[in-house]
């Protein structure tokens, strides 16, 4: 039953800009996708390792200014009289380096947040969050500033010598955030479903109980914050050469509080949870502007908020899910909402 | 009087362990062993130091001064996880189980040292991590069958009845298969008949060549499973040795029942 309703729902994903005319609708399902995707790095940090990161937009920030200029190309005078040329990389590659790049700055947030942990943990990745912001601003030689790199060269697919497209439109540009949102849906699937997403479960329930049965905190909260920076730096890319101009307003705090809103609301800790709200709050305000006033789409959007979170305090997911249990088993009480995605998935292949 | 061989083994040995918190000191010039195989059982009025030894043993808390050993290695300054590592795994005076996840994932959870398999592997899906997979939940299974709460595998940890949660706190402790096993507390809040099963769990985990040291209350059942008894009282050893001679001994009796009007 869950395994059709999977499949059905990939295929109406697929299907999705077959039947869809208007172009400008299909770009926001592009950028809504991009955003679920940065969401879905967040839950990894947020939901199974309960590390609050609120500068998580950096590192989609870093994805996107690193793909830009290696794709671009720059040249950077660095002493006197010795000036750095790099030539314009091809962007697949760029790409890859934006997601490295973006991995290792999650190292390093990893590594401190070992250090550092609840509140000041938030306000380290907040003041990264704003010092990336400030580089991308100031250091006008390689970023151009507030003028943005523009003209961002798109993807290219290539059969090499036989066939290569750019991607200019909307369509391939789908399907190619649906590719890498799918990805990143089964990393992220594979990893909580394994011994290591236990052990990064195990730290945020019970952080003492863990370490006394040999978890390792600091290794499991680097791995969760690298790979939660890159997935988070190849949206950062996916978005760069989609939109194809970057500016430093990439790095605006609301970014980030948007992807918490989406993690939180959808049901942080389950692996549907990210794309449920990714996708309710990416779309609503598109929503909002066709049937209501430009005064009165935000106080709504601000009421939907409040509403789930006053009402579903644990996310949309895990209600829908103990409202199927409940139903199903026949019994009024729905299940304790605080299990896990994996909780529930587990006793599933139990 | 060591459970298993002829000659007793030092397994566990602290040594003049001293911590200080600020000007409070909470344990002053500890010295005692664990031999191998042997049911050690640390005693003392309420603040004598009990729960600070044990955090300083696992690595929680590190020392002023002194040393702690096992099996010949120093532990000093190892970080609890490497503490588990080298062999050691403790339980909570408080009751401390992963609360939302089921009974079954507890155990999954403290089987983590069991598995080998990386991040990488996992994400590649190799064959082997299945296969690991399935052991894990295989033994996961017979250590809920060991400590009698098979039953309660779907059930949330934090839903269970409090004396069972302090035996899945053991079952926990036991899936990162110790060679000490450091019990806080285990039979507080337990019933009497509750307690004297948990006795008799004590002695199959003992059959498994398990080393326990044992911080407990309840005098009939610390008495009634320990080779020998250490009594703490305000940081110091006041006395060491078999529970016999610890229930006659003058010094541990004033220690919990305090002294005459004439000694004060």
């Amino acid at each position: 039953m869950i395994d059709l309703l999977r499949w059905l729902w990939l295929a109406f994903l697929l299907s999705v800009p077959i039947w869809l005319g208007d172009q400008y609708y299909l770009h926001i399902l592009i950028t809504t996708g991009i955003f679920t995707i940065a969401a879905m790095s967040l839950n990894l940090l947020l939901g199974f390792t309960g590390q609050l990161s609120l500068g998580h937009v950096a590192f989609f920030g870093i994805g996107a200014y690193t793909s830009a200029l290696l794709s671009l190309g720059f040249d950077l005078e660095l002493a006197e009289g010795y000036t750095f040329v790099l030539a314009p990389k091809p962007v697949w590659f760029a790409f890859l380096c934006g997601v490295l790049v973006a991995g290792f700055f999650g190292w390093v947030i990893g590594k401190i947040s070992f250090k550092v942990r609840g509140a000041y943990f938030v306000i380290v990745t907040i003041s990264f969050a704003e010092v990336v912001r400030l580089v991308a601003l100031n250091w006008v030689d390689l970023t151009e500033g507030p003028m943005a790199l523009s003209n961002i060269p798109p993807f290219t697919l290539a059969v090499p010598g036989l066939w290569e497209q750019t991607l200019y439109r909307k369509a391939p540009n789908y399907y190619l955030m649906l590719a890498i949102a799918i990805l990143s849906y089964l990393i992220v699937r594979r990893l909580v479903l394994s011994r290591t997403g236990r052990a990064m479960i195990a730290l945020r329930e019970n952080e003492p109980l863990a370490t006394s049965v040999g978890i390792d905190v600091t290794r499991y909260l680097v791995l969760a914050a690298v790979v939660s920076a890159a997935m988070a730096g190849a949206a950062g890319g996916l978005y760069a050469h989609y939109v194809r101009i970057v500016d430093p307003d990439v790095f605006l705090f609301i970014y980030t509080v948007t992807m918490v809103i989406m993690v939180i609301t959808g049901g942080k800790g389950t692996l549907a949870g990210p794309v449920v709200g990714g996708l309710f709050f990416g779309i609503l305000p598109v929503l909002l502007r066709t049937i209501a006033e430009p005064e009165a789409q935000w106080i709504i959007y601000g009421v939907f908020m409040i509403v789930i979170v006053y009402f579903l305090p644990d996310g949309i997911v895990p209600a829908v899910r103990g409202w199927v249990e409940s139903l199903q088993s026949g019994r009024p009480t729905p299940e304790p909402a605080a299990l896990t995605g994996t909780a529930a998935a587990e006793r599933k292949a139990d | 009087m060591s459970g298993n061989g002829a000659a007793p083994d030092t397994a566990l040995s602290i040594e003049h362990i001293t911590v200080h918190f600020g000007g409070l000191v909470a344990v002053s010039d500890m010295t005692f062993t664990v031999n191998e195989g042997e049911v050690v059982g640390l005693i003392g009025p309420n603040g004598a130091g009990k729960t600070t030894a044990f955090n300083v043993i696992t690595g929680f808390l590190r020392p002023t001064r002194g040393e702690i050993r096992y099996r010949g290695r120093s532990l000093n300054g190892l970080r609890p996880h490497e503490v588990a590592e080298a062999g050691l795994v403790r339980t909570f005076q408080k009751t401390s189980v992963f609360a939302t996840n089921t009974v079954f994932e507890n155990i999954l959870i403290g089987l983590h040292r069991r598995g080998r398999a990386t991040a990488w592997q996992t994400l590649l899906g190799l064959p082997g991590v299945r296969a690991e997979e399935q052991r894990l939940r295989d033994e996961a299974r017979a250590l809920l069958d060991f400590v009698g709460i098979a039953q309660r595998a779907g059930e949330l940890g934090g839903a269970l009845p409090y004396g069972e949660q302090r035996l899945l706190e053991v079952a926990i402790a036991l899936a990162a298969r110790p060679s000490m096993l450091l019990l806080d507390e285990p039979v507080s809040g337990m019933n009497p008949s509750e307690t004297s099963s948990f006795m008799r769990l004590l002695e199959r985990i003992r059959a498994r060549d398990v080393t326990v040291l044992l911080v407990e209350h309840d005098m009939r059942m610390v008495m009634g499973v320990s080779d020998r008894v250490v009594v703490l009282n305000q940081g110091k050893i006041i006395a060491e040795g078999p529970p016999a001679d610890i229930q006659g001994n003058p010094e541990v009796i004033r220690a919990y029942l305090g002294a005459g009007v004439r000694d004060a």
